[in-house]
């Protein structure tokens, strides 16, 4: 399987071609409930996450609510 | 503490079509622990809570973010927009933290100054106006400029937040006539937000019949904050209520309390 570069909350990380977003997510440990994504600049639905592949040199943001004022 | 008089129920605070028990407002960043946040969220009453939008830490994934430790079934969160210095930055941050499920509303945050946190009037308008286009609820932190205020209604805003003071400066509210004046003169309610520093501050934003009050530091930063937010919820109600009462004018000479005559001789 060939590998991509894509970044990820601002790193640059390789994965494998044809990846999933949910599988991005699912390898970091996240729950999907409780993040929201944007790829490339657009916010992606969570119904979404598993139908959306990865290409090379896309950014990812993967954000959640923290404390705040 | 328990009043022997039966005290006439308030209104609701109505703010984007919602309707909420208690006029205080209180933010979940800067506690020491999320124990003590927890505690000091209970003692004050409040029912919405602010929350902030921020990458996920990859590297340190146990580290969860804040709705591990809020009921949300028990709390409304309000997002914000903090640190977000320019309207298409403060668009992105909202329509982000709409997709994570829980409601339309947004506390709306264009920064202008980094020393102060004053917003950033130019931006906020514009942000308050492609938002409140998009269906947000929008809550805009402003300053204490009437003008401000009355363009941040027009533009749709759901309610309008003018400071006190600068974020996390505990001065307390500097301008009441201002914040007065804009209560006075607006349509949509009115959250004092930022700067309260102790009970006292409280107790003279809502008596200046302001429609309820946002605050942050006044509980993560005081000795005790569970303590603070107890006091927090006296002084919300108590200014309330002083506003409701009506107060009596001020005079700039004495007026006497006890009878000018049956004087001995």
């Amino acid at each position: 399987m060939s590998q991509i570069r894509i970044t990820l909350n601002g790193q640059v990380r390789p994965v494998n071609a044809e990846t999933s977003l949910l599988a991005v997510l699912e390898s970091l440990d996240l729950d999907p409930r409780l993040v929201v994504v944007e790829h490339n600049r657009r916010i992606v639905r969570r119904p979404d996450f598993e139908a959306t592949s990865l290409s090379d040199g896309d950014a990812i943001e993967v954000v959640h609510f923290v404390g705040g004022g | 503490m328990t009043a022997t008089v039966a005290v006439p129920v308030d209104q609701p605070l109505s703010v984007g079509g919602r309707e909420f028990r208690s006029r205080l407002m209180v933010g979940t960043g800067k506690y020491r622990d999320h124990a003590t946040m927890t505690q000091a969220l209970e003692a004050s009453g409040a029912e919405v809570v602010t929350v902030a939008v921020r990458r996920v830490d990859l590297d340190r994934r146990n580290e969860q973010g804040i709705l591990h430790h809020l009921d949300t079934a028990r709390f409304f969160l309000l997002a914000n927009t903090a640190g977000c210095y320019t309207a298409d930055d403060a668009i992105r941050y909202a329509r982000l933290a709409r997709a994570a499920g829980f409601n339309e509303f947004v506390k709306l945050e264009v920064i202008g100054d980094r020393e102060t946190l004053l917003p950033d009037t130019q931006g906020l308008l514009e942000a308050a106006r492609t938002l409140a286009r998009e269906g947000f609820r929008v809550l805009a932190y402003t300053n204490d400029d009437l003008v401000t205020a009355l363009r941040l209604e027009d533009a749709g805003c759901a309610a309008v937040m003018p400071l006190a003071s600068p974020i996390g400066s505990g001065l307390g509210l500097l301008n009441p006539y201002t914040v007065r004046l804009i209560k006075r003169r607006l349509s949509v309610p009115v959250v004092v937000d930022a700067g309260v520093g102790t009970a006292s501050d409280a107790c003279v934003t809502m008596e200046q019949g302001v429609d309820g009050i946002l605050m942050n530091t006044a509980l993560a930063d005081a000795r005790d904050p569970v303590l603070m937010a107890h006091a927090m919820r006296l002084a919300v109600d108590a200014g309330r209520a002083a506003f409701l009462a009506g107060r009596m004018p001020r005079r700039e000479v004495a007026v006497p309390s006890s009878p000018t005559t049956g004087l001995i001789a």
